[in-house]
């Protein structure tokens, strides 16, 4: 009688689980209707080369619910995204348009970019670090993510740029880079302390017109595009595409892009060799600066 | 939550074989007739928190390879405090009308029958086992609707660095413990290497009871986290939370992890006792030590290989007074260790997945007898000694659904007595099932959860608690528990 009872439930069990099995994609949730722009990519970060075949599954398990089945930006929780109290809305994948990249304005990232985008994830915003996937299963990733916009399939990516040698970080390349800071007016989105509080930092929009607010250097927290000075002169170079936030590519010479990135580092309330000179110097000569900002705008600028 | 298995309150119902099958048949059509209308119905074994989904926007499946088990994003998550590491993570960030907390529950149908219990001869006359009246052996069988225990659970983050978890967890008529109760300083001295976590807490065993995906009596708790032998006064069990104070670190990503924690010998129970009756009391301090490594495997996904130890001392009696323990006095501590390897293998794109598991038990000659250290030892005792291990199977075929195998063993190597059978407390435990996953987004979770277990158990009372919790009437005595479970098991 046990024996029966045992096989019964067993079999009973797995009736069940077949119908079960067999009913599930009737109920719409199983198989998550993704709409892709263009066939099969493939990805290539150093030797490992991803498949969007497999980055398909990744995509559905952990990125679509802000990125949506489209890629366009609008996953389920993309309504919660609020601008205006700083967390951007996700990437919209459709227009192939990237903040990070070591490639010119207007040019496609390389897949290395999206890589480390992807790895490092964007600092004050909902998207998180992806380290915790295999190299393999990142590369994956970035190859679907690029069959949403059919721009992947017809052009290539930009030749990333070249950075040169940085050359040493002292009081005088700081000094020059306030001047840069000065006369390329990037005080007026950033602000004269480096507070993201410039006078147009309120009237900013990406290019979605959704309101995006200028980095705070005081925060102190690593930039979007990375962490070190190499990252921030690229960013200077390239700038951030879909933001207001432009390349200086054509604007400015290298040296001059290093003596800003040295300032800036002395805005961050960070222990850096920079941060370290500009003090020692202010203490001695800081009565003689001249505040930035507009003539008629009072102090800032320490 | 269901601690151990589910220890649900089962309808006493004689079953016939035609009552079980129509009641089988019957739930498992009306169950699946619900199940696409069933985003109002809810669960609970363990941990899974759609309180976190909802505070970071991201899908169940994110964290979890089948919630409520951990990826390992999950579990850099989990290793970070709760954190993303976005500088978003502190409560300052979010919307003040959210609020940190995860309902879990599993309203069911199940059956547990259970063979070789000694039962009365005649109804209402109380057999003794071994004497007279005696006692027969019968096959003890309960099906119907029934509850889960409750899991209530809010979890996250105080300050920047600074996490903490609160579960009071249920059985199924709300009667309420501290399943766990913790606040956990991270990243000190900026590195990740250094998290202190100080209270009640599950150890950080690199395969998790807390959070598998098991749901039955006898399929919901691994054997080898709870198992002593026949006759032993030591209650501990490698699955079950305690409390103390934990140092634990890891890598970036998490591939590499450690912990090393001091624990009181109470078993995880407050107000000093250990939850023995007899000898309840510990005043010594137990250590568990775990390491695992992580190695990416290409498109296979990732494998995790891990060790761990746990050390610690448990009393034999207790000092007493008018005859009656003192609570937290206990005396004649003897020592115990468990100790063994385990493994997260992924195969075939990360959709199989594999779990090993090896373990060695040893307990100290008095515990194993139960003999007070003031005493002589029985004639042919010994020190007993014990290896048990299990491999668990998942295939995700997709996010939405897996299905679930298990099978585990535990065999004695030395018995505490000469006298024992060679194979008294040995056990084979064999599970399968799966969960579907109808819904899954990032506000709650809603599992269809069908499982079949069945425990061969010999001379002991089955760790389901199945049965009438008396062990067979022979020392050699097979015992046969069987679950079937078909429930919804809901977080929100």
């Amino acid at each position: 009688m046990r024996t029966r009872v045992e096989a019964l439930t067993l079999f009973l069990g797995a009736a069940g689980m077949l119908l079960t099995v067999g009913a599930a994609p009737c109920f719409g949730q199983i198989d998550i209707n993704i709409h892709t722009a263009t066939g099969p990519m493939e990805s290539h970060i150093g030797d490992v080369t991803g498949q969007s075949e497999r980055g398909k599954a990744y995509y559905r398990r952990s990125c679509i619910g802000c990125h949506g089945p489209n890629g366009d930006g609008n996953g389920e929780n993309a309504l919660w995204f609020d601008p205006v109290l700083g967390f951007a809305k996700p990437r919209d994948f459709t227009l192939a348009t990237f903040k990070c990249r070591s490639t010119p304005t207007g040019t496609l990232p390389t897949d290395k970019d999206l890589f480390e985008a992807v790895t490092r994830g964007f600092v004050t915003t909902n998207m998180p670090q992806w380290r915790a996937l295999t190299e393999q299963e990142r590369a994956d990733l970035v190859a679907f993510i690029k069959t949403f916009s059919a721009k992947w399939a017809t052009q290539k990516a930009g030749t990333p740029i070249n950075i040169p040698p940085e050359p040493t970080a002292n009081i005088e390349s700081i000094l020059r880079g306030r001047e840069n800071f000065q006369k390329m007016q990037c005080w007026k989105c950033h602000g004269p302390e480096g507070h993201g509080d410039g006078p147009s930092a309120s009237t900013l929009t990406d290019s979605k017109d959704n309101p995006i607010r200028p980095y705070n250097f005081s925060s102190g927290s690593r930039f979007k595009c990375g962490e070190t000075n190499q990252d921030l002169y690229r960013i200077f170079m390239t700038g951030l595409d879909g933001t207001p936030m432009p390349s200086f590519a054509d604007v400015i010479q290298p040296n001059d892009a290093w003596d800003l990135v040295h300032f800036l580092r002395t805005l961050q309330p960070l222990d850096t060799p920079e941060a370290k000179a500009w003090k020692e110097w202010l203490t001695t000569h800081g009565k003689e600066l001249k505040p930035i900002g507009a003539e008629e705008a009072p102090g800032g600028g320490q | 939550m269901f601690e151990q298995g589910l220890k649900i309150g089962k309808l006493a119902q004689p079953g016939s074989l035609r009552r079980a099958i129509t009641g089988i048949a019957v739930a498992a059509c009306a169950l699946l007739a619900a199940a696409p209308t069933a985003h109002a119905l809810p669960n609970g074994k363990v941990l899974a928190i759609p309180a976190f989904a909802r505070k970071y926007g991201l899908p169940c499946s994110a964290c979890h390879t089948a919630w409520p088990e951990l990826n390992n994003f999950g579990q850099v998550f989990r290793d970070n405090g709760y954190q993303l590491m976005n500088d978003r993570d502190s409560p300052i960030w979010q919307n003040p009308s959210y609020f940190p907390i995860t309902l879990r529950m599993t309203p069911n149908w199940h059956l547990e029958n259970t063979t070789n219990q000694p039962v009365d001869a005649t109804p209402g006359v109380s057999c003794v086992p071994g004497g007279t009246p005696a006692c027969v052996s019968k096959t003890v069988q309960m099906n119907g609707f029934d509850l889960s225990g409750m899991d209530f659970w809010t979890a996250g983050t105080l300050f920047k660095n600074v996490s903490f978890s609160l579960l009071p967890s249920s059985n199924a008529t709300a009667t309420f413990h501290f399943e766990n109760a913790y606040v956990r300083f991270d990243n000190l001295g900026h590195s990740s290497w250094f998290n202190l976590k100080v209270g009640k807490f599950e150890l950080d065993n690199l395969i998790s009871e807390k959070r598998f995906l098991f749901l039955s009596a006898n399929g919901g708790l691994y054997q080898s986290y709870h198992f002593v032998p026949a006759g032993d006064s030591n209650n501990f069990g490698i699955g079950d939370n305690q409390l103390g104070v934990e140092l634990a670190g890891h890598s970036a990503n998490s591939y590499t992890r450690y912990s090393i924690a001091v624990l009181s010998a109470t078993e995880g129970n407050v107000g000093f006792g250990n939850g023995n009756t007899v000898v309840n009391a510990g005043r010594t301090y137990d250590v568990a030590l775990n390491f695992s490594q992580t190695f990416a495997a290409g498109s296979q996904g990732y494998e995790r290989i891990g060790a761990f130890a746990y050390i610690g001392y448990r009393p034999t009696y207790a000092m007493t007074a008018l005859g009656a323990p003192i609570t937290g006095e206990g005396l004649g501590n003897k020592p115990f260790y468990r100790a063994g390897f385990s493994a997260d293998l992924f195969f075939l794109n990360s959709k199989l997945e594999f779990l090993p598991l090896y373990m060695h038990g040893y307990d100290n000659v008095y515990l194993g007898t139960g003999t007070q250290a003031n005493m002589p030892l029985p004639v042919g005792a010994h020190a007993p000694s014990w290896n048990s291990g299990f491999i668990e199977t998942h295939y995700y075929y997709t996010p939405q659904l897996v299905f679930i195998g298990r099978y585990e063993l535990i065999r004695m190597s030395q018995q505490a007595l000469s006298s024992n059978p060679s194979n008294q407390s040995n056990i084979d435990a064999y599970s399968i099932g799966y969960r579907w996953y109808p819904i899954m987004f990032s506000r709650a979770g809603l599992a269809f959860h069908n499982e079949y277990s069945i425990t061969k158990s010999i001379g002991i009372i089955p760790l389901s608690a199945d049965g009438v919790f008396l062990p067979p009437l022979a020392a050699n005595g097979k015992v046969w528990s069987g679950s079937l479970f078909i429930g919804f098991d809901f977080d929100f």
